[in-house]
């Protein structure tokens, strides 16, 4: 009888949760629906955005995605082999660097967005910018894409780095040929992970990319991410609702793509590992 | 090389702050932040501590309504669900996870604040602003908790079964309490998500620079007011809005580490 009452209240609560996803969603869709259409994703905000569609917010989203990643993954990947491979578990310097990134990942984004305003858009010069914001997501996603990287690195298996020195390969041939390449999986996993953060991202951006919903026409132009247009819609804007909840599922069908093609690619990643064992 | 500039970003992020909140750290005494009476910039005034207790507010209601129902959600994944239905809930765990604040904002902002709004005018409250945390921070209570019942070895768990321990004594009297120890680090992380959090509640609290008297009160949190108040800030005025910052880094920076401090305890 409690075994029942027991597994019957954990069913409860569980299914709970997941009206309360449905929830969100369903709430989303209410008026969010009837706005989205192709239209909707080509067309110019019009009217403060109650009006016409999203495409210049895209194109500015895209941008600052760019500029992120173009930072972020040869500086986190670099960092990431040199963590893994060029170090031991108890070099003193390596140490510091994963302390560092430890306390990187946890500042909250509004003090990246606090930083990002005075160092990069004041103290560079580079004003509210795509330029700007995608620099400030950069700093935001490392610690977490290099932690990723750095363990699917480890995991690769160590009959291949001694295979690779017995064949006198030199130590950087045998990360770029046959390191990087098994761990594949992990970078694109983080790589993915990185991205949705950075999609998803707000607080960061509002003072660093800005507010403008012009389309871009250069990295130093500001320009309005997807986030910043849902909450510049639904708080500053009367009448932005619709707008703002067709912004919003389009948003959320990014990152529920993201979601299943990083699940797909951890399911890649777990099944080569049982094989290599 | 790069490992070291990437460590560099740290440094270069503290010095800025340090640097910009230099002006209102020079000029008046650490504690006038939090014992001046009351928020008002422009007349010199900045006193954070309502900001603070409703920050810290926010931050309990959400860690408590998140705590218990995230583990029972981690338990219902690990040890009751049926392993298709496992797979399909840990999918929606994971896009809850991914889900991005401002859109659970909105969520807040036109679906909830209108239906509290009915009973309890204006809607935007203290208590809206946990609730709506709370859906944001579960997933990572649920996914560290899932973690720590998956690293139980499995010889607590035969042993368990060899006695003849129903299921549910097992997990709340065995795998409960030796998991607890990551759980509670999980829920630390949580905690920490939440403090820094600025979307939802600046969307949901209601942005009213106040002590909380009651639960359906508006408030404004310390992350809201940075968001709020960047924009025009000038002089001491926005050297005080990076102390906040810096207030908010150490609080979050202090959690966390206490909490890898009770993971690497419980683990060594």
């Amino acid at each position: 009888m409690a075994e029942r009452l027991f597994q019957l209240s954990i069913w409860l609560v569980a299914l709970l949760v997941l009206l309360i996803l449905l929830w969100l969603v369903q709430g989303l869709l209410d008026q969010g629906l009837a706005k989205l259409s192709f239209e909707f994703l080509f067309s110019h905000p019009q009217n403060a955005g109650r009006d016409g569609g999203i495409l210049s917010i895209l194109v500015a989203t895209l941008l600052i995605l760019a500029v992120t990643l173009v930072v972020a993954l040869p500086l986190g990947l670099a960092s990431a082999v040199w963590l893994a491979e060029f170090t031991t578990t108890n070099n003193v310097w390596a140490r510091k660097v994963r302390l560092a990134l430890d306390v990187m990942a946890g500042v909250p984004s509004i003090v990246f967005g606090l930083f990002g305003y005075a160092f990069f858009s004041i103290f560079m010069g580079m004003g509210f910018s795509i330029l700007s914001g995608g620099l400030t997501l950069a700093c935001m996603i490392l610690p977490v894409f290099i932690r990723t990287c750095e363990i699917g690195l480890r995991d690769a298996n160590d009959s291949w780095r001694q295979g690779a020195a017995a064949l006198g390969m030199p130590k950087i041939k045998a990360v770029w040929y046959i390191l990087l390449p098994a761990a594949l999986p992990a970078i694109s996993a983080g790589l993915i992970l990185g991205i949705g953060r950075s999609t998803a991202e707000t607080a960061a951006l509002i003072f660093t990319s800005g507010y403008v919903d012009r389309m871009p026409e250069s990295l130093m132009d500001s320009g309005r991410a997807l986030s910043v247009h849902i909450y510049d819609l639904s708080m500053n804007v009367t009448g932005g609702d619709a707008a703002a909840q067709a912004s919003a599922l389009i948003l959320l069908m990014v990152i529920i793509l993201l979601n299943m093609l990083a699940f797909a690619v951890t399911d890649l990643w777990l099944g080569r590992s049982v094989i290599n064992d | 090389m790069a490992a070291i500039v990437c460590a560099a970003i740290l440094l270069l992020i503290m010095t800025v702050m340090l640097i910009e909140a230099w002006p209102a750290l020079s000029s008046r005494h650490l504690t006038a932040f939090i014992f001046d009476k009351i928020w008002y910039p422009l007349e010199g005034q900045f006193g954070m501590l309502s900001m603070l207790v409703a920050s810290l507010m926010v931050m309990v209601i959400a860690v408590l309504l998140a705590t218990p129902i995230g583990i029972i959600c981690a338990i219902f994944i690990v040890y009751i669900a049926p392993a298709r239905i496992q797979k399909i809930y840990r999918f929606a765990i994971a896009l809850l996870a991914g889900m991005p604040s401002v859109v659970l904002g909105l969520w807040g902002l036109t679906v909830l604040v209108p239906l509290v709004n009915h009973w309890s005018p204006p809607g935007m409250s203290v208590m809206l602003a946990g609730i709506v945390l709370s859906v944001m921070i579960l997933p990572t209570v649920t996914l560290t908790s899932v973690a720590a019942f998956k690293s139980l070895s499995g010889a607590l768990q035969q042993a368990a079964s060899a006695l003849g321990i129903r299921q549910h004594v097992q997990i709340l009297k065995v795998f409960m309490p030796a998991a607890s120890g990551a759980i509670m680090s999980g829920v630390l992380l949580a905690m920490a998500r939440a403090l820094g959090e600025t979307m939802v509640v600046l969307m949901v609290a209601g942005n009213v620079v106040q002590f909380p008297t009651g639960l359906f009160e508006p408030v404004r949190t310390l992350t809201a007011n940075i968001a709020l108040e960047m924009a025009y800030a000038t002089d001491l005025h926005r050297a005080t809005l990076f102390v906040s910052g810096l207030l908010l880094t150490s609080l979050v920076l202090a959690m966390m580490s206490l909490a890898s401090k009770i993971k690497s305890h419980n683990n060594g």
